[in-house]
């Protein structure tokens, strides 16, 4: 197992270094900073612009690769270089990173989670009231985009907010700036601010790990192995759990690796439509504004999460899977 | 199946008949075509055969639709009504007016033709390149083999979000049709692996050797043999990819990286509508339900197509 994981993980290794320089390539070849210098008035002095450019490591007119070379160094001892503005990239990826990161992860797990109950629960009960409740679901949320999903959430919040005659839910930002309430206090208004934007993450995830799990819940409750569990005399309850369950959360491992980059993209949308300042509304802004090191940066950030992820099911596999553990 | 000893057929057709169990009648027996059997299976589904009625309605409402409200009401998407802004929907402006005094119906009839034109094409080139660059990979091997697979997997790495964003901003003046074709460029790698897998059982099968060995070269085998022999897989593939594509167009054009002005799409009007989706709902609400209208319309009939192209799959199976 230990050698499978390993192996696993050098091949990730390379597929980060790949996607990070060719999203740096891409960023260089396509974003110009030069715009940020042109119309302005007074128009500043050419030999400026150049030295500013350089600085910040952005100028086309150095050799691409030499500047590659420069910002990838700078990565590998933990500086990300410098912002189009002159800013350091190191400041901003510290508190964006965590607020991306507690986005993406409560609703990774949220996702997954209610994803595999409810697919599990449709398949028992299939065709039955639930699974059609629950089939309907899913099939709205896989067919609704992510910024659909936040406004819908939107108006619901309005609604439970004036219902309620005070603040329950926020749908802008990720704290109460400046308020001052202790820690339970701040805990609170955090959590009140995450509950909508998780949700919009999580129901698209739910609505697709559900099918998933149905399907594959199904596969197994036809299997004769499952017939033979409960002819030796387990319950049919205890038989599904026991055996059925983790035979058809193999599957489910990769699932899970693949759908990291779907979340991580609809995560930008969350981020944009709730107010958040985390790294997804930093790479559309960064798009924007012809910033090359902060797109790499991003683009390298989403790279270690969507593969991090993906071994993370690997681990999940080869805990679930005995055969990968011996071959 | 010209032979009616085919058990499929058989099988099908006794589930088929008004009393099942009956064997039907020996000398008589009426043989149907696999053309004819996917459109019956296809019938019994309700749920698909809405969806269709829905994505045909959704085609008509979408290109006739603005011509009929031209004549009722005479706004087009192009002019401004410089009486109404900002105004809810009325008898005059059935989906009511922008800032600017443009009449919303007509906008979002606009952008329902591009969503449905985009995500009709991306699913095409998407789809036939999958099966292209699959069925060559697999029939060949070797080095074309590696070659292609490895295109494949690199083409999974690189974060194409931001790819599309930047170079659909590359080529803003270009039009939308760049925007289909990196969309479509993105979107069939996972289909390419899997007709690759299948062409790989495929090639050693009889008919394919017996082309082969009458002289049939590569290019007839792979257009005349292989590809026809994946069709249920690649029609099931082409209907996801079209939601797929609508739904990726729309969020890139959110950001203002995809469909540009003057190009209208769901996904421009939805951007500009979400601002106010509070004070004037109108201006977002119809864009994006018809938005999503469609997606799901494509995705039910999608399924019900999957279930009655391949009656042996795992959803079929236990929906006897």
């Amino acid at each position: 197992m230990g050698r499978f994981l390993l192996r696993r993980l050098a091949n990730y290794l390379v597929l980060i270094l790949v996607a990070t320089t060719l999203a740096y390539f891409v960023a260089s070849v396509a974003l110009n900073p030069r715009v940020r210098y042109e119309g302005r008035n007074p128009p500043p002095p050419p030999a400026v612009v150049e030295q500013q450019l350089t600085e910040y490591g952005v100028n086309d007119n150095d050799p691409l690769l030499g500047r590659y070379l420069d910002w990838m160094g700078g990565v590998l001892t933990g500086d990300f270089g410098k912002t189009v503005t002159g800013g350091d990239i190191n400041g901003e990826l510290g508190s964006r990173a965590m607020v991306s990161l507690r986005l993406l992860l409560v609703g990774s797990i949220l996702g997954a989670i209610f994803g595999i109950l409810v697919g599990v629960w449709s398949a028992i009960r299939q065709y039955r009231f639930t699974d059609r409740f629950f089939t309907a679901f899913s099939f709205f949320f896989i067919a609704t985009p992510v910024f659909f999903t936040a406004v819908l959430l939107k108006f619901g919040a309005l609604e439970v907010n004036e219902a309620a005659g005070t603040t329950l839910l926020y749908y802008t930002g990720y704290e109460t700036p400046g308020l001052d309430a202790g820690f339970w206090g701040s805990v609170k208004d955090q959590v009140a601010h995450l509950i909508l934007p998780s949700l919009s993450i999580a129901l698209g995830l739910v609505a697709l790990f559900s099918r998933y799990q149905r399907n594959a819940m199904l596969d197994v409750m036809g299997s004769d192995f499952l017939r033979t569990a409960q002819a030796k005399g387990l319950t049919r309850r205890r038989a599904l759990y026991k055996h059925g369950l983790r035979t058809a959360l193999i599957p489910m491992a990769t699932l899970l690796a693949f759908s990291f980059g779907t979340m991580a993209v609809g995560a930008t949308f969350t981020e944009t439509i709730f107010g958040w300042h985390g790294m997804g509304e930093w790479l559309v802004e960064s798009i924007r504004n012809n910033d090359i090191n902060v797109t790499a940066t991003v683009s390298l950030f989403t790279a270690v999460f969507i593969l991090l992820s993906a071994f993370l099911s690997d681990v999940a596999y080869a805990l679930l899977d005995p055969r990968v553990r011996v071959s | 199946m010209s032979l009616p000893a085919d058990p499929l057929v058989i099988a099908d057709d006794v589930a088929l008949s008004d009393s099942p169990g009956q064997t039907p009648p020996g000398p008589d027996v009426v043989v149907r075509g696999r053309r004819q059997l996917v459109f019956r299976r296809l019938r019994r589904r309700k749920g698909a055969m809405a969806a269709l009625v829905l994505i045909v309605l959704l085609w008509v409402i979408a290109f006739v639709g603005p011509h009929i409200y031209e004549a009722i009401t005479g706004w087009t998407y192009a002019n401004q009504d410089f009486r109404a802004f900002l105004k809810p929907p009325s008898a005059e402006h059935w989906f009511g007016t922008t800032q600017i005094g443009s009449d919303v119906f007509a906008q979002t009839m606009r952008g329902l033709q591009k969503s449905l034109l985009i995500g009709l094409l991306v699913a095409l080139i998407s789809t036939g390149l999958a099966a292209i660059v699959g069925a060559f990979a697999g029939y060949l091997g070797g080095w074309t083999d590696k070659v292609l697979m490895w295109i494949v997997d690199l083409l999974l790495v690189i974060p194409s979000f931001l790819i599309i964003a930047i170079l659909g901003r590359e080529f803003r003046d270009a039009g939308w049709l760049v925007l289909v074709f990196l969309i479509a460029g993105f979107g069939w790698m996972i289909t390419a692996r899997i007709i690759r897998g299948m062409t790989l059982s495929l090639r050693e099968r009889e008919f394919v050797l017996a082309a082969r060995y009458s002289g049939v070269g590569t290019v007839g085998i792979v257009f005349r043999h292989l590809i026809p022999n994946m069709s249920s897989l690649l029609i099931i593939d082409a209907t996801i990819a079209v939601a797929t594509a609508i739904i990726a167009e729309s969020g890139l054009s959110y950001f203002g990286f995809g469909v540009q002005p003057p190009d209208i799409s769901l996904g421009t009007l939805i951007a500009e509508g979400t601002r106010s989706a509070f004070t004037f709902p109108w201006l977002f609400m119809f864009a994006g339900g018809l938005l999503v209208l469609t997606t799901l319309a494509v995705s039910v009939f999608g399924d019900g197509l999957r279930d009655a192209l391949d009656p042996n799959s795992q959803r079929a199976g236990g929906s006897k």
